[in-house]
């Protein structure tokens, strides 16, 4: 753990990041890890304190207390920051008269690369066609993939992306979740991915950090997440009124979706068991996704509402 | 600090904003330049108000300098804004995040920016000269005594001009970064530039224990650098000697990049 930039990749690690705004704690002393070799998905609501824990562990904004470090320094202490970590924040921009290829090359001298490395992200985002066109005429997904080559541009070991998918079209979601898992897991990388669409990033991360007004509110891997979701059923059958009193014996909250029934909180293995028990008749069964929204927004709701 | 430089250079040059302020800068010095050396060398019989008189005692000389020197008189609100877009761009169009993220020492970011500018305003400053050279020579060869560009102290003169249109270029980056949005900065620099200090220099001479003030306020060290104003080869007014004018425009120059470095840029960047 004393190591956490070497050979196998380049940790993060959050300890007791807080800051605040007037009255606002954006964030409150935030713990977390984020290991090389994954992605991890860094969740919260709107306002929960993503950006600004962003903004602190890149040196923009100054804690007021905590740390937080790459491989074990300060952003802001690495020689070349750029060739560490590649950040795509939300707000940062582009000047509009500038060409994107133009844009690159302003960054490159920072990450000690040249005109082909630039060439080389414009392919891999897919913007060499439009890299000489200027910056003011681009859709908001072509700026998104803007925002990912300069990231790149320096090859980095951590990438730290603020809600990336924003603006990229489904097929851009479905070229970035591939390239992402392909950093993370082929090439060791540590892969950072803000949102706050649970849903979203559910097919490309393997780890999970949620945070809610500020602090950390969960931190596992996504399957530890699952885990955590209610497991629901969906029964087909001619006899839907044996089912409801099944339910009412098991203690399982019934309701009724496009004409189906919906069984809570249990598995289509415990009804199909108690079904055959109780003689009645199963055209369909199956379990019912979706429930993981349900888990992050129990994670995320506010204390009063979180009360049993 | 050399990345950095590099990267200001880019930032400069790949927009569109420097060729076609330089453009306009030098219509405007060369309209400017020949309005200029048309009046002084005309008979100011001609002309009305009290100004004529003043202008007859001019020698060719003084003429010529005058009229050489317009950049540093009237046209170094080009520079002041070029330097100042180069801070307030950033924020503007929130470059500012990817530019201290590759560079997180703001110093440094800074510095570059003062170096690129200085470069820069010499380079409107040689455009400017030139414009209003190339103004006034029409009339300064077939109606005055002569063009007097190829006396040393008159060449002299020119090479101060430019030096003082890169100083404007510094304290522009420097004004930039205390006052970071762009609308706000650019309104700063007209109101100053065009009314506030032309009003203060001509007023401050009416009030009798001030009226050496107006020598130390930027316009005036500026000219004094370059040698020449309009406003003292009218006798409207006096000016310090080259040297203190040097020393009092980077002392402006100074003032602002540090004040801009301590206060605004310290801040969070969100």
């Amino acid at each position: 753990m004393a190591e956490d930039g070497g050979a196998d990749g380049t940790v993060v690690r959050i300890s007791g990041l807080t800051k605040s705004f007037g009255a606002v704690h954006a964030v409150d002393r935030l713990d977390m890890v984020v290991r090389p070799g994954a992605v991890t998905g860094f969740l919260g609501p709107n306002g929960a304190g993503k950006t600004t824990t962003f903004r602190m562990l890149l040196g923009l904004v100054a804690p007021d207390a905590g740390t937080a470090l790459v491989g074990g320094r300060r952003y802001a202490d690495l020689p070349h920051p750029t060739t560490v970590v590649g950040a795509a924040l939300e707000s940062a921009g582009f000047h509009p008269g500038r060409s994107a290829r133009d844009h690159l090359l302003t960054y490159a001298p920072f990450a000690g690369v040249g005109e082909g490395r630039c060439e080389e992200v414009l392919a891999q985002v897919g913007l060499l066609e439009a890299a000489d066109r200027r910056v003011g005429g681009y859709s908001t997904g072509m700026r998104q993939r803007l925002s990912l080559a300069t990231a790149l541009l320096g090859d980095p070991q951590v990438l730290v992306l603020d809600e990336p998918a924003n603006g990229l079209d489904p097929e851009g979601i479905v070229w970035l979740r591939m390239f992402l898992r392909h950093l993370a897991h082929e090439r060791g990388r540590t892969v950072l991915v803000s949102s706050h669409v649970l849903g979203e990033v559910q097919a490309s991360v393997d780890d999970v950090v949620v945070i809610a007004r500020g602090r950390l509110v969960h931190e596992s891997s996504l399957d530890d997440l699952v885990a955590l979701a209610t497991p629901r059923t969906r029964v087909v059958s001619p006899d839907p009124d044996g089912f409801v009193a099944l339910a009412r014996d098991r203690g399982w909250p019934v309701s009724r979706e496009d004409g189906d029934l919906v069984l809570d909180g249990t598995t289509p293995a415990d009804v199909g068991a108690a079904a055959y028990r109780a003689g009645l008749e199963i055209h369909g069964l199956g379990e019912v996704g979706g429930s993981l929204e349900d888990v992050f927004l129990r994670l995320t709701a506010a204390p009063e509402e979180n009360a049993p | 600090m050399t990345s950095a430089l590099r990267s200001e250079v880019r930032k400069q040059l790949s927009t569109r904003m420097w060729w076609l302020l330089g453009l306009v800068l030098l219509g405007y010095l060369a309209f400017l330049g020949g309005v200029m050396a048309f009046s002084l060398t005309t008979d100011p019989s001609s002309m009305t108000g009290g100004f004529g008189g003043t202008v007859a005692t001019l020698d060719g000389r003084t003429v010529a300098v005058t009229v050489y020197t317009l950049a540093v008189s009237l046209g170094y609100v080009f520079p002041l804004v070029v330097g100042a877009l180069s801070m307030t761009g950033e924020f503007r169009h929130q470059t500012i995040t990817p530019t201290l993220l590759a560079e997180p020492r703001r110093g440094v970011v800074l510095g570059a920016k003062l170096v690129v500018a200085a470069v820069l305003g010499a380079a409107y400053g040689v455009v400017g000269t030139a414009g209003a050279v190339l103004g006034g020579l029409p009339f300064l060869l077939t109606k005055g005594d002569g063009t007097h560009l190829g006396e040393g102290g008159v060449l002299v003169d020119l090479l101060f001009s430019v030096v003082a249109m890169a100083i404007w270029c510094v304290i522009g980056v420097g004004l930039g970064t205390l006052i970071t949005n762009q609308v706000a900065s650019i309104v700063v620099i007209l109101a100053f530039t065009q009314f506030v200090e032309p009003i203060l220099r001509i007023g401050l001479v009416a009030i009798d224990p001030l009226a050496g003030v107006q020598k130390f306020l930027p316009g005036a060290a500026a000219e004094a650098l370059a040698g020449s104003s309009l406003y003292s080869s009218t006798g409207m007014l006096t000016l310090l000697d080259r040297g203190w004018g040097a020393v009092v425009l980077l002392g402006y120059a100074a003032a602002f990049a540090l004040a801009g470095r301590y206060t605004t840029l310290r801040r969070d960047i969100s």
